[in-house]
């Protein structure tokens, strides 16, 4: 069973950061925030894991 | 005529009339660097030690008050350490490891810096910039009296110029009246409001941000903080929207409050103002004393070209940065290191023309680093939109609990060197070596048993040997090359191993007299050095 990876593991981590901002850049809130449920479907899937997809759920509980 | 810009911290180099001022016809003098701040003296300092005279022109007669730069990185000790004034700073500079981030008022995480080991200097000093400045004016007066053909002028002040394609004449103001100089260089060391680049009618351009910070020194007199750096988003205390401290020589504290863009000046800038900020962060039992305050405002832009003709800008005349990751004097410090060989080889007829162009190509590669990483930095701490704000402080959230989003929180990446990559002067790269010393890098330090790696590389240029044969001299196109032959035998920590070698036996480097990389090769091969060599003189 894999473990969900909660220690940096995003090479280029600012890069990555200033590209996110910049594909919100120029939307309004409500198409801000459909961008961002599309990127969590798309990056679930990609994950796969039933079991990581739960833990990660939990990790972004307040 | 001459009103002051600004307060002295330090007299250094009053006004005295220059036998030039009553010369018949306009004296000629081989390089003119215009503004005696940290970036002119070194630049001085630069060309003093390779014997071109030098003479700096500044409008005013010393250091400028208030502590402003207080953060100096390591590539900066550097360089002054190659200039002879390394030491006395980091001496004077506090050395801080440990960093808190607070979200409102809680402490989110810690960190410590941990730097690398087997470096002659820390990853950075906190220290006051007239400090700073006074250390090279130092170094500056002992080696005028080594020799060393350089002089500063105070209350000299440009008013006009006029560039030939030989030589600039440069209009000079004193407080005795006016009188005309030429110039075969023209370094424009005067600031971010460079009146050269006014003169010129020159471009500068780029992003304005609106925002501004208030900075209050502060001695403590009944109360101490530990030598951190605390960063705050968004605390409740209302005296700032972020907030930043930490410590400087002389048991101050540099406290730095976000104070928006739409302020009164002149309003803020009273004392009972800063004071009401100060005790809603500090709580009304601290007691300290106000010891210099300022608000600025800050911009992200830069000169379309670095060079023109024989004028070169160099520091904030060139490029003007948020103070984010203290890139401002750092990134001077690294152009002074780059012009300063080139202009001294294309003076001395060692190299064309063409290798001051690269000046131009690869400080500007710099300072596009610089302004990309300082303004993701002010975008974190001040986000643009409310889709920035609501992710900014998801991460800040979960890097309270998650180790992964701590490398996200942006309150500034500190000042590393540009690697040159891409550069005209590099050779490909011939190594499958580390990727810190790829061509284009400057070189790591590494322990030499009492001393360090780059005190023994200086600042000529040099092929080093690592464990590989090689001629312990070889002369191309005018230029001696001398060998540094190392060994792995000597190398205790295994540094040397880590840093230049990597899973190879052996290596060989050309190495810059800036202590860049030139080029790598697992083993000389007379051919291919000759033409990294003339590669890097701009000869290929």
């Amino acid at each position: 069973m894999t473990d969900l990876i909660l220690t940096p593991n995003i090479d280029g981590v600012d890069d990555f950061y200033a590209e996110l901002i910049a594909a919100h850049e120029g939307l309004s809130k409500e198409d801000s925030d459909a961008l961002n449920a599309r990127l969590v479907l798309v990056l679930a899937n990609h994950v796969g894991d039933r079991e990581v997809l739960s833990q990660a759920l939990k990790a972004a509980e307040k | 005529m001459f009103d002051d810009r600004y307060t002295l911290a330090y007299k250094r180099y009053p006004y005295k009339k220059s036998a030039d001022q009553d010369a018949a016809s306009p004296v000629r003098h081989p390089v003119v660097v215009m503004g005696g701040g940290p970036i002119g003296i070194a630049t001085a300092l630069d060309l003093g030690r390779q014997g071109i005279p030098t003479l700096v022109l500044d409008d005013h007669e010393g250091v400028g008050m208030g502590s402003r730069a207080i953060c100096f990185a390591k590539r900066c000790l550097e360089v002054a350490g190659r200039y002879g004034c390394g030491k006395p700073m980091v001496d004077k500079g506090v050395v801080w490891n440990i960093g808190k981030v607070f979200n409102k008022d809680d402490q989110v995480f810690e960190f410590n810096l941990l730097p690398e080991e087997g470096h002659e200097y820390p990853a950075f000093i906190n220290m006051q910039q007239p400090y700073y400045e006074s250390f090279q004016l130092d170094r500056f007066e002992e080696l005028q009296k080594d020799g060393a053909p350089i002089e500063i002028r105070g209350k000299n002040r440009i008013d006009n110029v006029d560039v030939h394609d030989d030589y600039v004449t440069l209009e000079i103001m004193t407080p005795d009246g006016p009188y005309t100089l030429e110039a075969e260089w023209l370094i424009g060391c005067d600031g971010a409001a460079s009146p050269l680049r006014t003169m010129l009618d020159l471009d500068f351009t780029g992003k304005v941000f609106q925002d501004s910070f208030l900075i209050a020194d502060i001695k403590m007199k009944n109360d101490d903080f530990p030598t951190e750096r605390w960063f705050w988003f968004e605390p409740t205390h209302g005296g700032g929207a972020s907030t930043l401290l930490h410590k400087q020589p002389d048991d101050v504290w540099r406290v730095d409050f976000q104070i928006g863009w739409d302020v009164d000046r002149k309003e803020e800038m009273k004392e009972e103002n800063i004071r009401r900020r100060l005790d809603a962060f500090l709580g009304e039992n601290v007691q300290y004393d106000m010891v210099w305050s300022s608000i600025y405002t800050f911009q992200c832009k830069r000169m379309d070209s670095f060079r023109h003709g024989r004028v070169f800008f160099a520091g904030d005349a060139a490029h003007q940065v948020s103070p984010f990751g203290a890139r401002g004097a750092n990134s001077g410090m690294q152009d002074v290191d780059n012009l300063g060989w080139k202009l001294g080889m294309v003076m001395r007829g060692e190299a064309p023309d063409s290798l001051l162009d690269t000046y131009n190509y690869e400080r500007i590669h710099g300072a596009d680093e610089n302004i990309l990483n300082s303004t993701r930095s002010t975008d974190f701490i001040t986000p643009k939109s409310e889709m920035s704000r609501l992710l900014r402080d998801a991460v800040l959230d979960l890097s309270e609990k998650h180790e992964f989003a701590r490398p996200m929180v942006n309150s500034g990446r500190l000042s590393v060197p540009c690697t040159y990559d891409g550069s005209p002067l590099n050779s490909a790269d011939a190594l499958d070596g580390p990727a810190r010393s790829r061509p284009g890098s400057v070189c790591p330090d590494a322990p030499m048993g009492d001393d360090f790696l780059l005190n023994k590389l200086g600042d000529k240029f040099i092929l080093l040997t690592i464990d590989a044969d090689a001629p312990d001299m070889i002369e191309e196109a005018g230029i001696k090359v001398e060998r540094l032959a190392l060994s792995t035998a000597d190398d205790k920590t295994g540094a040397l191993r880590e840093r230049y070698l990597g899973d190879n036996d052996k290596a060989v480097y050309l190495i810059r007299p800036d202590q860049h990389v030139a080029a790598r090769r697992p083993s000389y091969d007379e051919n291919q050095i000759r033409a990294a060599i003339r590669r890097a003189i701009g000869k290929e």
